[in-house]
C-alpha cells in the first residue's frame, strides 16, 4: 500500500539531527544594533547538579555526600567559583569562562515538573507546559514565532529551526521551520545503552549476550590502546569527541553572518544510577566532554562568541544522598548553566536550600528554589527581546507568575 | 500451543511481514488490528490488487542500460579531451630547461568545458538510488509486508549484483521478479533467467557453443556459469543429482541467450537469442532429450527444471528457513514441497500454505531477523512526526547526505548491501552470519532513535510493536531507560524485536 506521504516520512526519518536552530535575527534586538546568538543545550538523562558544582560552603556537604562530596582539598581538588561553591575539577573551561565573567551557574533550580519519569520530565523541559501531557511544539519554537512580526512565521521565509545530530528535541519542534544538519557517519551508541541492552541480553536471551559481550570486551581493549598512545588524555573518548563535534558545528552555523541565530542541540548519558564517578569516573567524563563542547562553541563561534548565550539544562536533578552502588537516584532540583560572551557572568546565582533533612525535598532532594523559566524567560526577554506577555501565553503558557529573571545578560 | 489472539497478531507481523507499523491504516495499533484474524490478514495481503508491483516512474533494465552506457562514453570522450588537451599545453609550455608540473594542472579541463557539478550524483548512482527509494518505500508503507517480504526472499534467492553492473539491477527485480512473485515459479524463471540482467551476472552473453558459427569463426566456446548455478543454486538445489555432463549440456543449451549490447542506440539492453552463438543439436539434460529448437530448448528446460521434485524441496526448505528457522521443521518444509507439486509452482498457494501450517506459528521465536529487514522495522516504528511541523532537510539533494544513501549506507555497514550479494548464492539467511553484527546495530537504532519522536510514551511504543511479546525484563528496561530515544534504541535492539 503506498500513502501520499510515504517518501518523505523516510526522509525525514534520515533527515534530522541535534542542532537546531533559526536563521533570522530577532527584530528588536537587531534594531539595537545587536545581533544575539541564543544556543540552548538538553541534557538529557537527569544531570547531578550537586555534583557539577558542588556547596563547599554549606556545613552539611561533606557529611550528605562524605567521600563522594568535591572539595577544593580532595584528591582531584574542585575549581573554586565563589566562596560557597567549586566547580567540577573535569570542567576547566567552564571555570576559565566564570572567572572571565562569561559564565553563570543559576543552583537549587529547576521546572515545575516535581515527579520523577525522565520522558515526562524531558517533555515538560522542552514543551515549556505546566504539566506532563502530549505536545507538538517546543517552547523554543514558540518563542521564536512570537519574535517574527505579527507573532507568525514567514512560511517560506527565514524564519527556520536548525537542528545538528541524532537528537532532534521537542523544544524546537512547532511553527517554525525546522532545519536539519547531521554530522557525517554513525555516532555509537553510547556506554550506557550498550550497558543496559547487556543486562536485558544477558537475563533473556545467552547468544546475544555473549555477542555484545564480546563487542564491549574489543571496545575497552581499543580504548585502553588508545589511552596508552596519549597518555594524559582522559577517555569517553567517543562522547567527547561526539560532543565536540555536535556543538561546535551547531557554533559554526550560528556564527556565519546569514546563519541562524537561534537553535538546539541535545547531550544524552547523565542517567548515573551506578558507579557515577563524580571526580574520576564516568561523570567526571562525560563533564569533561560537555566542557569540551563548551570550548568548541567558544572557538568556532570566534567574534559572535561576544553576542551568545548558551544555556545547559536538564530535564530534573538526583537524589542529594549516594544510593547503594555508587551513583544517585532520579531527584528534583539540580543547576542550569550558561555560557556566553553577552553574559554578566562570573556568578553563582541560588536562594539556597540547605542540605540538612529536613532542607530537602521530600527527605531526599535538593529543594527547588528557582524556577526554570524564569531564568530562561530572562534570557529570552533580555537577550533576545520576546515579549513578556508573550512569554508568560504561548512560549510558557500560564508562568504569568514566574518573573524573567532580571540581569543575566548586558 | 499455537499461539492466538494478540500474540499470534504480533507474531504475524514479525514473522511475515516487516513488524508493526504505526501507519494511520491500522489505527496505528497493527497489533490490534489485525487480532481477531492474524492468518485471514496475511492471507488478505496475498490477494490485494497488484500485490507486489511498485509505484514508481522508473526506466525499464533496457533503457536503464542504454542510459548508461551512452553515459559512460560520453565520460570517456570528455576525459579523451582532457588529455588532448593537456598534451598541447604542455607542447606548448615545455620550456627548454624542462616541464613546470604546476602548470599541468589547470590545464586538465579543456577550453570552455564546465567544471563537474559535485552536488549532482553521477546517473548510474542516481539511477540506483531511485531503484532503492522505490522498494524501501514499498516496504517501510506496507500494511504488513508480508508480500514485499516474499520479494525480497525471491529478488535474493534469483540474485544479481550491482557490483558488477549497476545499471540493470533494480529494473530486474521490478521486471522479472515482482510480477511472478505470487504466479507460478515457472514463469519467474523463465523470465529471470532470460533476463539481460542475469545473463550478464552469470556470463551468458559470451558464452557460444563450440560449433555454433561464432563458436567456430572465433575459435571460442562455452561459459558454463549460467547453467551451473540455475541446477545448484535457482531450482535443484546442490548434489540434487545431477552431473557435469548435465551442466555442460544445459550450458550448450543456452548458449545464444544474450542481450544486445547496450552501446546500441534502438534495442541495447534487450535479450536476444543470437542463433550465431547456439550450440547446434539435441542435447542431453538429466537423462532426457532436447531436440534442436533455438531458444525453446532452453525454454523446455527451464520449464521441467521448474516442475522438477528437487526444486520443490528445495524451494519449500529455502522459503522455510527464511520465514520459520534456520533449521526448519522438517513437516514443515514436507508441506510446502507438497503444494508446490501439486499447485505446478504456484506461489500464492505456496505463501498460503507456508501461513496455514501450525508449524510456521511456533511461539519460540528462533529466527535472527536478517539485517536489512530488522531496519525496515525500525523505520516503520520510528515514524510520527507531531503534525503541523515542517522539516526541510538541509542537505542538497544529490550529496552523500540524501537521506536514501544513508539508508543505503546503514545496510551496507550491517552486512547487507542492497543488491550487492558477495556471491551467486546471495546473502546469508543464518543466524550465523548475522549475529555478530547485532553490535553494529545497536548503534544504526541509535541513529534511528534520535529520528523517531514517538508521540506516545515507549512503553505505548512497545505495546503497539510487541504487545504481549515483550518479555517483563525488556518492558522494565524500556521504562527505566533515560531518554525517549534511549527507550526506542533500546526496544527495537530487545531480543523479542530482533528474533521472530
Amino acid at each position: 500500500m503506498s500513502y501520499p506521504h510515504a517518501s518523505s516520512r523516510r526522509e525525514f526519518l534520515l533527515s534530522s539531527g541535534t542542532l537546531f536552530a533559526w536563521g533570522f535575527l530577532p527584530k528588536l534586538a537587531h534594531a539595537e544594533a545587536r545581533d544575539p546568538r541564543f544556543l540552548t543545550i538538553v541534557l538529557r538523562g537527569a544531570l547531578d547538579g550537586l555534583a557539577t558544582v558542588a556547596p563547599i560552603g554549606d556545613p552539611d556537604w561533606i557529611a550528605l555526600r562524605g567521600d563522594n562530596a568535591l572539595t577544593l582539598e580532595g584528591k582531584t581538588p574542585a575549581l573554586r567559583l565563589t566562596d560557597f561553591f567549586a566547580l567540577n575539577p573535569a570542567m576547566p573551561n567552564l571555570h576559565r569562562m566564570f572567572q572571565k565573567n562569561e559564565a553563570i551557574v543559576v543552583h537549587a533550580c529547576a521546572t515545575p515538573y516535581r515527579e520523577r519519569s525522565h520522558f515526562d520530565g524531558q517533555d515538560l523541559l522542552e514543551s515549556g507546559l505546566p504539566k506532563p501531557g502530549p505536545s507538538d511544539s517546543g517552547w523554543l519554537n514558540r518563542a521564536l514565532a512570537t519574535l517574527a512580526p505579527g507573532g507568525r512565521v514567514d512560511p517560506k521565509g527565514s524564519l527556520k529551526v536548525l537542528g545538528v545530530g541524532p537528537t532532534p528535541p521537542l523544544i524546537v519542534l512547532g511553527p517554525a521551520h525546522v532545519l536539519s544538519w547531521s554530522p557525517q557517519g554513525i555516532m555509537p551508541a553510547g556506554d550506557d545503552t550498550t550497558m543496559r541492552l547487556l543486562e536485558l541480553y544477558r537475563h533473556s536471551d545467552a547468544k546475544l549476550a555473549g555477542t555484545l559481550e564480546e563487542h564491549v570486551r574489543l571496545l575497552a581493549m581499543e580504548r585502553a590502546g588508545a589511552m596508552a598512545q596519549k597518555p594524559g588524555g582522559p577517555g569517553p573518548g567517543q562522547a567527547r569527541t561526539y560532543f565536540a563535534e555536535a556543538a561546535g558545528a551547531a557554533a559554526k552555523f550560528l556564527a556565519q553572518p546569514d546563519g541562524p541565530r537561534v537553535g538546539a542541540l541535545g547531550l544524552d548519558g547523565w542517567d548515573t544510577h551506578n558507579n557515577e564517578g563524580i571526580a574520576n569516573g564516568h561523570l567526571s567524563q562525560l563533564l569533561g566532554a560537555l566542557d569540551g563542547a563548551l570550548d568548541a562553541i567558544q572557538s568556532n563561534l570566534g567574534l559572535a562568541w561576544r553576542e551568545t548565550v548558551v544555556a545547559v539544562v536538564t530535564e530534573f536533578g538526583r537524589t542529594a544522598h549516594i544510593n547503594g552502588t555508587e551513583g544517585t537516584d532520579h531527584g528534583t532540583a539540580t543547576l542550569a548553566l550558561l555560557v556566553g560572551g553577552a553574559l554578566k557572568g562570573g556568578r553563582v546565582i541560588a536562594d539556597w536550600p540547605g542540605l540538612k533533612s529536613s532542607d530537602l525535598y521530600e527527605n531526599r532532594d535538593l529543594k527547588p528554589t528557582t524556577d526554570l523559566r524564569a531564568v530562561l524567560k530572562g534570557l529570552l526577554k533580555d537577550h533576545l527581546r520576546a515579549d513578556e506577555r508573550m512569554l508568560a501565553d504561548n512560549v510558557f503558557p500560564g508562568s504569568a507568575g514566574i518573573k524573567p529573571m532580571a540581569g543575566l545578560v548586558g | 500451543m499455537i499461539p492466538r489472539g494478540k500474540e499470534a497478531a504480533a507474531l504475524a507481523l514479525h514473522r511475515f511481514g516487516f513488524g508493526p507499523a504505526l501507519g494511520a491504516a491500522w489505527g496505528g495499533n497493527s497489533i490490534a488490528a489485525i487480532a481477531s484474524d492474524p492468518r485471514g490478514a496475511l492471507l488478505a495481503d496475498l490477494e490485494r490488487p497488484k500485490a507486489g508491483t511498485v509505484f514508481a516512474e522508473l526506466p525499464s533494465s533496457a533503457q536503464a542500460a542504454r542510459l548508461v552506457s551512452d553515459f559512460h562514453a560520453e565520460e570517456q570522450a570528455k576525459k579523451k579531451l582532457a588529455q588532448r588537451a593537456q598534451k598541447e599545453a604542455e607542447s606548448v609550455d615545455q620550456p627548454r630547461g624542462g616541464a613546470e608540473p604546476a602548470k599541468m594542472m589547470p590545464a586538465a579541463l579543456p577550453p570552455g568545458a564546465k567544471p563537474p557539478a559535485n552536488k549532482e550524483q553521477p546517473l548510474p548512482q542516481r539511477l540506483l538510488q531511485e531503484e532503492a527509494a522505490a522498494r524501501i518505500d514499498a516496504a517501510v508503507n506496507a500494511d504488513i509486508g508480508f508480500v514485499e517480504r516474499l520479494v525480497w526472499f525471491w529478488s535474493n534467492h534469483f540474485c544479481v549484483s550491482a557490483d558488477k553492473d549497476n545499471a540493470m539491477v533494480g529494473a530486474y527485480e521490478r521486471e522479472a521478479i515482482r510480477p511472478h512473485a505470487l504466479g507460478h515459479f515457472g514463469d519467474m524463471l523463465a523470465a529471470v533467467e532470460s533476463h539481460p540482467a542475469m545473463l550478464f551476472y552469470l556470463d551468458n552473453v559470451q558464452s557460444m557453443g563450440a560449433d555454433s558459427i561464432a563458436g567456430i569463426n572465433r575459435d571460442k566456446g562455452l561459459n558454463e556459469n549460467l547453467a551451473r548455478e540455475i541446477l545448484e543454486l535457482h531450482t535443484l538445489g546442490v548434489r540434487a543429482g545431477y552431473s557435469q555432463t548435465d551442466v555442460t549440456s544445459f550450458a550448450n543449451v543456452l548458449t545464444g541467450w544474450t542481450w544486445v549490447d547496450p552501446a546500441q542506440p534502438e534495442h541495447g539492453g534487450k535479450f536476444l537469442f543470437n542463433k550465431r552463438l547456439h550450440e547446434p543439436g539435441e542435447q542431453n539434460v538429466l537423462g532426457k532429450r532436447y531436440a534442436e529448437s533455438g531458444v525453446e530448448q532452453g525454454r523446455a528446460v527451464l520449464a521441467d527444471l521448474a516442475q522438477h521434485p528437487a526444486t520443490a524441496q528445495h524451494i519449500a526448505q529455502k522459503l522455510a528457513r527464511h520465514f520459520i528457522a534456520d533449521e526448519p521443521p522438517p513437516p514443515l518444509v514436507g508441506k510446502l514441497a507438497k503444494t508446490f507439486r501439486e499447485t505446478g509452482g504456484q506461489l500464492r498457494e505456496v505463501a498460503k500454505a507456508l501461513v496455514a501450517a501450525d508449524e510456521s506459528w511456533t511461539p519460540e521465536r528462533r529466527k535472527l531477523k536478517p539485517p536489512a529487514e530488522w531496519m525496515i522495522g525500525v523505520m516503520r516504528l520510528a515514524d510520527a512526526l507531531p503534525t503541523g511541523t515542517s522539516v526541510i532537510d538541509l542537505r542538497p539533494a544529490g550529496t552523500e547526505w540524501r537521506t536514501i544513501a544513508r539508508v543505503l549506507n546503514f545496510q551496507a555497514v550491517l552486512g547487507q548491501a542492497l543488491w550487492r550479494p558477495p556471491a551467486p548464492n546471495g546473502h546469508a539467511d543464518t543466524e550465523a552470519a548475522w549475529i555478530d553484527g547485532v553490535p553494529r546495530r545497536l548503534d544504526v537504532a541509535n541513529q534511528f532513535a534520535g529520528q523517531a519522536r514517538p508521540e506516545a510514551d515507549p512503553l505505548d511504543l512497545l505495546d503497539r510493536s510487541l504487545g504481549p511479546l515483550a518479555s517483563t525484563d525488556t518492558r522494565q528496561t524500556v521504562a527505566r531507560a533515560e531518554s525517549r530515544p534511549q527507550a526506542f534504541a533500546l526496544l527495537v535492539m530487545a531480543p523479542e524485536y530482533l528474533r521472530r
